[in-house]
């Protein structure tokens, strides 16, 4: 018999309907894998109850005719980063542990009214700060992925979204949500060999998901297909008036109509993707992507995105700003830790309570915030860093004038280990190279796998698309999904 | 510019961060590593550019001026560290 773990969401979602299996059988292979995953420290915290819950609840809609939502019979993993009704949510940080939301986000409630099931809630980098998971306050999450010849030698799942993405690749849930503010759904996407998307920003609602940087912050799916992808952001997207940046647009039918035909589109390549010093394998596997789309019927053209080398910069002034500002919420008064030494007052208060709660990337993060923030250094570093983030976002629309989409890697490396990157916040803030630009302008972009590197570990490509035009970016992944044939998993060892 | 030892205390004194003398040692060549690295961007020229606030166009939305939400006090203190008859309870701040 077929492991139910290893079907899509696509197949879940039709084999529960045509009755194959039932929730309930479904659930509870995720829910042992899960259990039995506790190496991987992927889940914060596991909500096995949850899944059975909307189980029953699908084969009880399914038995009595009932119509049957998008997702009816499909457990998925939920990151830590979005409020879940009466279940603990943390962002992994120190501060919130033992924070149990009176409400509900908006992405994870269209999801439980789509019928999906929650398996628990997925562990990240502290308030998603870190491109390797290797700051939560809960341990590091461990990528199911090995590198070949016996070298067993722990390895970054990728960040934030590293729970996610581990879990995905490890089968622990078919599909899990993820939040990108500068690669954090495409970057541990790229680590395990699965696909994510980041939507255009605005598309899904920001509303109750614990916020990092505000103007970059976005939601998406992440799992192992494209078609999964599709099916899953059609459920999260849509207006919503609590947030104030939400788009009021009808969400598009991204899965009827994905199409990996590419005649007629013009797929452009930024050349200043193309450093000298580019990792060999990843800037071959780039050169066959190109091959690829052509093969797909798409025209390949160069571009050039001018600003590309200030965008990194540009975002550690921004979203640390940003972050600076969103987390002076924890103040030990209204939720999350408190720390009150001994006649302390309300300052002292304050100070305790955030150097015993927040984790060190946290407390840089919001130090260099509030330092450019700061009378005297606004000008010099924000401001500029916003006007410089407005020429970034016009070499994208300049860029395409000439073409309908791009083509990129991902991550400039493959997955390193554990520690490798620890010491040195400037080398790690470099693995967002490539994915921190499409943040700044708003992009869709989606990361898709590509192959192996002489390790054995999966390399990505990534494509970006005009704002709003996430179907060109699918359908775009698609054609590399079908041309890659990436059927290669982690060798269970946990 | 570089930050020195006084600079990190009074940025962590306004992030209402508590450091210890050594905290506040180790982070002032990780802050000077950071800044100094985003300061290239002072070498862009912005002549004539805008700052950007909105990364995707969208209208600021007004909505009725009517109550949508309240009474809600018991869930709003759920979470609270210190809540006493139906308020957030905080150390005296004033004598």
């Amino acid at each position: 018999m077929t492991d139910l773990t290893d079907l899509t969401v696509a197949d879940i979602r039709d084999g529960f309907r045509a009755g194959n299996f039932s929730a309930r059988e479904v659930a509870e292979a995720f829910n042992s894998n899960v259990a039995a995953a506790k190496a991987l420290n992927a889940f914060i915290v596991e909500t096995p109850e949850k899944a059975l819950d909307a189980a029953d609840a699908a084969d009880k809609a399914k038995a009595a005719g009932e119509p049957l939502g998008a997702l009816a019979g499909v457990p998925i993993g939920m990151k830590d980063l979005f409020c879940t009704l009466g279940v603990q949510t943390t962002a992994a940080s120190h501060m919130l542990e033992g924070f149990v939301p009176t409400y509900e986000s908006t992405v994870s409630g269209k999801l439980w009214a789509a019928g999906a099931g929650m398996l628990g809630k997925l562990n990240l980098d502290q308030f998603a700060m870190g491109s390797s998971n290797e700051t939560s306050y809960f341990g590091n999450v461990i990528s199911p992925w090995r590198r070949g010849g016996g070298d067993n030698a722990a390895l970054a799942p990728g960040g934030s979204s590293g729970g996610s993405s581990a879990a995905i690749a490890a089968r622990l849930c078919p599909a899990a949500t993820g939040t990108d503010t500068g690669g954090s759904i495409r970057q541990p996407a790229a680590f395990t060999g699965i696909s994510g998307i980041k939507p255009t920003y605005g598309r899904c609602s920001r509303w109750g998901i614990v916020a990092f940087a505000s103007s970059l912050d976005q939601a998406g799916p992440m799992a192992r297909t494209v078609r999964d992808n599709a099916i899953l952001l059609e459920v999260m997207s849509g207006f919503d008036p609590k947030d104030s940046t939400s788009l009021d647009l009808p969400v598009p039918q991204w899965e009827a109509n994905l199409s990996s035909d590419l005649r007629g589109k013009k797929v452009g390549v930024p050349k200043e993707y193309r450093p000298d010093g580019l990792n060999a394998e990843i800037a071959a596997l780039w050169d066959r992507g190109i091959e690829w789309l052509k093969d797909a019927g798409a025209e390949v053209v160069e571009v050039s995105l001018p600003h590309t080398q200030y965008a990194l910069p540009t975002y550690y002034i921004i979203a640390p700003a940003e972050a600076s500002s969103n987390l002076a919420r924890y103040d030990g008064v209204r939720y999350g830790q408190r720390d009150l030494p001994d006649g302390a007052g309300l300052q002292d208060m304050y100070a305790a309570t955030r150097a015993a709660g927040f984790g060190p990337e946290v407390k840089r993060r919001i130090m260099i915030g509030t330092y450019v923030l700061s009378a005297g250094f606004y000008d010099a570093y924000y401001t500029q860093a916003q006007k410089v983030r407005a020429l970034i976002a016009r070499d994208f629309e300049l860029a395409f004038e000439k073409c309908d989409l791009l083509l990129t890697p991902t991550a400039p490396s493959a997955s390193f280990a554990l520690g490798e990157k620890q010491a040195d916040p400037l080398a790690m803030y470099l693995n967002d190279v490539f994915t921190v630009p499409a943040s700044l302008a708003g992009l869709p972009a989606m990361a898709v796998p590509g192959g192996l590197d002489a390790a054995g570990l999966p390399i990505g490509l990534q494509i970006i698309g005009k704002a709003l035009d996430e179907q060109t970016v699918l359908n775009a992944s698609l054609a590399i999904e079908e041309r890659a044939s990436f059927t290669a998993r982690p060798d269970k060892w946990w | 510019m570089s930050i020195d030892l006084q600079t990190v205390k009074k940025i962590a004194s306004l992030s209402r961060i508590s450091v210890t003398e050594a905290e506040a040692e180790a982070m002032v060549p990780e802050l000077n590593n950071i800044l100094g690295w985003v300061e290239q961007l002072g070498e862009v020229d912005v002549t004539g550019v805008e700052p950007m606030t909105a990364v995707i166009p969208n209208r600021q939305r007004l909505r009725d001026d009517v109550v949508t939400d309240g009474n809600v006090r018991d869930k709003v203190l759920a979470n609270a560290p210190q809540a006493e008859h139906g308020f957030f309870a905080v150390p005296k701040v004033i004598e």
